[in-house]
């Protein structure tokens, strides 16, 4: 049986398309869920994409949070569904209180989009358990307002419970201890800025590195015993 | 409120009782004799809606009154070829790429709004194009800019230029758009007249193919998307169709329009839904001019009339009156036409999308445009005399005084730097030059990846774009212009513009099929000016003619001046180009070490409005460049060929600052070094600086050399093997001349912009 991994689309959602492909080039076969739905239609994981959703109004992901989909996601993750957000994705989980800390406009003050060279911190989370800890990764990142901030007690304890998932080896927009993106606590949830899903093939993208994102998330769910990486 | 109106309303009525009432044409752009032409049509005077309707389509901008008897050339020359599915005079034209699917393409200016307020200007014009894409039945798929500003360190390009990369950046970004190229340059002569040109792109199944008939009596007239405000209000007729003052009094920002890429991403979802589901008769984009453009426009090229009850429209201002609402250019609208059996469903599946749809009107049999305000009727014409029939000129037409005193006044004459350290400087120097340093400033803004389907985007001659993901079909697109060489003879200029296009597209190993076009004037009232169009528009014609490939469409924008100072005629060219496999493109770079380093195409003693005189002397005179388009030909079937049998490593036009420039950008991008030995008996500096135009630098791969040079050889194509990449080589090394390390190459040409900004 292949793991079905839920796309939600919101008003403004840009790259849902993309992280379908993604999906479906890992191996896993993408299912598209809808802002309202109010179930999740039985999906194994849960991939929020990037985009503007409900344009960005008021504040990026913050609409989103209250959307009907949203409410579905936040029980699901509660009972241990993994759940990536990416870019937007990621500022709608931090707006949803799902992760810790907030991303704001970049300290630049301008969209760019650079690729962005990521050192994964950990294989001991749902997304990332197929890399080894140290290994660097290549995503592009592209957003206006992706600087990850946190208080300091905050960032210590994601550092202490080694939460932080990926860290810019280049900030590209001054984020707070180069943090990329993070975890929650049973590491089920995470969220980054850099897109995974625009790193899936070499004739499109900066690498292939984001296809073991995906990978990472199957090999959760098969229950493949322990991190490939994990000798500590 | 509705009471009160009633009374000051302008109906065909009261335009019947009060005939001599005394009406602002003049005001609104109108001459005394297309007044008079109005009355005869009307058989009275025009209600004020009505006058406002004849005033905004028959303003330059959306008639072509002076540009129309040019542009008949294209329809005149152009090749026939099965691909064109859909050209002039549709929103954008179509091409079929193979037997299922048809991309559809199109440049558009938005110069004068993006002067006066740069954000919205630029954004509102990226907006503006997406909506002629969709209106074809495509799903759009990129955009690319085409960008002129005044000189770099002028105070005002440090408004402009900001504010137009973030509009573009905001409204394709937000909208989902990848950006996967185009082309920035800097000449005092766009000081007061930036040129802002916007193009996109879309795909569709051949199937989906739309129409803006608005046929079939009894269909119902949807308005789709946002609600309809004072924004905008006299944009064609105020700011596209007229010259800006030398004073600058007034404030025109109010006629810019406010750009919501949020709406215009669910209009892309919405439209398509419904083209896919079947529901939609006809289909007409709202931009300038508003729903007076697209209910005339699609009355006129229905078989029948139209009937709008106009209170209907959704409005976000109070107290709006009806000509208003007509010339309201308000962003991110749509107008349906649907079967009264399927209006249900349309409704409901916009909503679904949180998008607003309301039913303003019917499809009639009348053969008449009758639009009521509250039961009254302000405006009831025949929507041809609009939409098809409006004033068509003539206008003088005089060579411009100085041109053969330009002609003379010849770059090669001018002092050259001599020795090999003054021309290493110069190297650098041109590198760091506004129009040639790296432009990634700008390009960083955008996104480039959305989609997944970018296979080249910035900073390669051209971007390519994935189509299909199981056959790998993609098409190759370059936007390009040269003021310059078209200031010296617009004819020639508009041309190579035209072949640096073609060439882009080819150097990809893509086989070009189809033009666009963006044709950038002075006021057409200057017989000069009507001279230089009259120039360009033949030699793009002719080009295409000669080039085998149509213009399927583009758009034309006079009154690019201040006071008597037009900016140099600069017709942009976008060619659009076909890649059977894009995992076969050719890239931008110097593939491995150890490949052959040659140059395609022969190079002459051509300096005259090159970037170097321009950049070393600040001078313009002389003649352009030669351009031969057999060649231009030649030289494209050889990069397909050799692109579809992997026989290059990597490929680069060579444009402005010639072979010098073109190495620096391959060195800079590919990471290697490049060893390079020019060919014997040659002048260093002419080689390296000259822009003879049909030149392209190759990567021949290690045991190729022979073949390439044979296909040369059999199609008559002068080949010069210039040296080998090497990884080992820090930068740039010039036997016999002088070496540039990689570091003070990257310096000179890296990060320019922002620091001349003051970033």
């Amino acid at each position: 049986m292949t793991a079905r991994v839920g796309i939600v689309t919101f008003p403004g959602s840009l790259d849902d398309r993309d992280a379908a492909r993604a999906v479906h080039l890992a191996g896993a076969e993408p299912v598209g869920l809808w802002h309202d739905d109010a179930a999740l239609a039985g999906v194994d994981a849960v991939f929020l994409p990037g985009g503007f959703s409900y344009g960005d109004a008021l504040r990026c992901g913050a609409i989103a949070r209250f959307s009907q989909v949203m409410d579905a996601i936040a029980q699901a993750a509660e009972r241990g569904m993994p759940v990536l957000g990416v870019c937007n994705g990621f500022q709608v989980l931090c707006e949803s209180h799902l992760l810790p800390g907030a991303l704001v406009r970049n300290a630049h003050l301008r969209y760019r989009n650079r690729p962005a060279r990521l050192r994964v911190e950990t294989d001991r989370t749902a997304w990332t358990r197929r890399f080894q800890a140290g290994a660097e990764v290549v995503f592009p990142a592209k957003h206006g307002e992706g600087r990850y901030v946190a208080d300091e007690a905050t960032l210590d304890e994601l550092e202490r419970s080694g939460r932080v998932v990926f860290r810019y080896l280049d900030n590209p927009n001054g984020s707070m201890r180069d943090i990329a993106g993070v975890a929650n606590e049973a590491g089920n949830v995470v969220g980054l800025m850099p897109h995974p899903e625009h790193a899936v093939e070499a004739l499109t993208g900066p690498s292939t590195d984001g296809l073991g994102v995906v990978a990472s998330v199957l090999a959760h769910l098969s229950g493949a015993g322990e991190p490939q990486g994990a000798n500590r | 409120m509705t009471r009160e109106l009633a009374m000051t309303v302008d109906t065909v009525g009261v335009a019947d009782a009060t005939p001599d009432e005394k009406q602002p044409w003049a005001e609104l752009g109108l001459k005394e004799d297309e007044y008079e032409r109005i009355r005869k049509i009307l058989g009275r005077r025009p209600t004020q809606s009505e006058l406002a309707m004849y005033s905004i389509m028959w303003s330059e901008h959306c008639s072509y009154k002076s540009s129309r008897v040019h542009l008949r050339q294209f329809n005149e020359k152009n090749p026939r070829t099965p691909r064109l599915l859909a050209g002039i005079g549709e929103n954008a034209g179509v091409v079929a790429i193979d037997e299922h699917i048809a991309v559809t393409f199109k440049v558009e200016s938005h110069n004068h709004p993006s002067y006066v307020e740069p954000k919205q200007g630029a954004a509102t014009g990226v907006g503006g194009i997406i909506r002629d894409i969709i209106a074809m039945g495509a799903r759009p798929i990129a955009v690319m800019d085409s960008l002129r500003f005044g000189a770099i360190d002028h105070p005002d390009t440090a408004r402009v230029l900001p504010g137009v990369v973030d509009g573009i950046g905001h409204y394709g970004n937000c909208v989902g758009l990848p950006n996967i190229g185009g082309e920035t340059y800097f000449d005092p002569c766009y000081q007061g007249n930036p040129l802002v040109n916007a193009l996109s792109v879309g795909v569709m199944p051949r199937s989906r193919l739309q129409s803006m008939q608005a046929s079939g009596a009894g269909n119902i007239v949807i308005l789709l998307g946002a609600k309809t405000g004072r924004d905008g209000i006299g944009g064609v007729s105020v700011l596209a169709s007229a010259t800006f003052s030398e004073s600058g009094e007034g404030d025109a920002r109010p006629s810019v329009q406010v750009g919501d890429p949020f709406t215009e991403k669910l209009l892309i979802e919405v439209c398509l839904e419904l083209f896919d589901a079947g529901l939609v008769v006809g289909v007409q984009d709202l931009g300038g001019a508003g729903l007076t453009c697209a209910l005339s426009e699609t009355a006129a090229a229905g078989d029948g009339g139209m009937h709008v009850d106009l209170e209907l429209v959704p409005l976000r201002a109070k107290g709006m009156e009806p000509h208003d609402i007509l010339a309201s250019e308000s962003q991110e609208r749509m107008l349906l036409i649907v079967d009264p059996a399927k209006a249900e469903e349309v409704l409901a599946r916009s909503h679904r999308w949180g998008l607003l749809a309301t039913a303003i009107g019917t499809v009639t049999g009348s053969g008449r445009l009758v639009i009521d305000f509250h039961g009254q009727t302000v405006v009831d014409v025949p929507p041809k005399s609009l939409a098809d029939e409006g004033p068509v000129y003539d206008r003088p037409i005089a060579e411009p005084n100085d041109l053969a005193l330009i002609a003379v006044d010849r770059a090669e004459t001018l002092p050259r730097p001599s020795t090999d350290e003054e021309i290493r400087q110069t190297v650098l120097d041109m590198a760091a030059s506004p129009n040639l340093c790296d432009k990634s400033w700008i390009t960083e803004q955008y996104d480039s990846s959305v989609f997944g389907n970018t296979v080249l985007g910035a900073p390669h001659d051209a971007g390519v774009i994935r189509l299909d993901e199981r056959t790998g079909v993609g098409i190759a697109i370059s936007l390009d212009g040269n003021g310059r060489f078209a200031r010296l003879d617009p004819y020639t200029g508009a041309q190579l513009a035209l072949a640096e296009a073609y060439r882009n597209v080819a150097v990809t190993g893509a086989t070009p099929i189809a033009v666009s076009d963006c044709l950038n004037f002075g006021s057409p009232e200057d017989p000069h000016v009507m001279w230089q169009f009259e120039r360009a528009v033949t030699g793009i014609a002719d080009g295409c003619q000669k080039l085998g490939i149509p213009v399927t469409g583009g758009n034309v924008s006079f009154y690019n001046q201040t006071g008597r100072d037009a900016i140099h005629p600069t017709p942009v060219i976008g060619v659009l180009g076909v890649l059977d496999d894009v995992a076969r493109r050719i890239p931008l770079g110097l593939g491995r070490t150890g490949d052959t380093i040659a140059l395609l195409g022969s190079t002459a003693e051509e300096l005259s409005g090159s970037e170097w005189a321009a950049v070393k002397h600040g001078h313009l005179g002389g003649v352009p460049p030669k351009v031969d388009l057999d060649h231009e030909m030649k030289l494209a079937e050889l990069l397909a060929r050799l692109a579809g049998t992997e026989q290059l490593a990597a490929a680069h036009d060579l444009s402005e600052g010639g072979l010098a420039q073109a190495l620096v950008e391959a060195i800079c991008h590919s990471g290697l070094g490049a060893q390079i030995l020019l060919p014997e008996g040659v002048d260093p500096f002419t080689y390296l600086f000259s822009e003879s135009s049909g030149r392209v630098l190759v990567v021949i791969p290690r045991g190729q050399e022979l073949a390439v040079r044979t296909a040369c050889e059999q199609r008559g194509l002068p080949i010069t093997p210039l040296g080998v990449t090497d990884a080992n080589t820090d930068g740039l090394h010039l036997r016999d001349h002088f070496d540039l390390g990689r570091a003070e190459l990257e310096a000179a040409w890296r990060g320019r912009i922002g620091a001349r900004l003051g970033e």
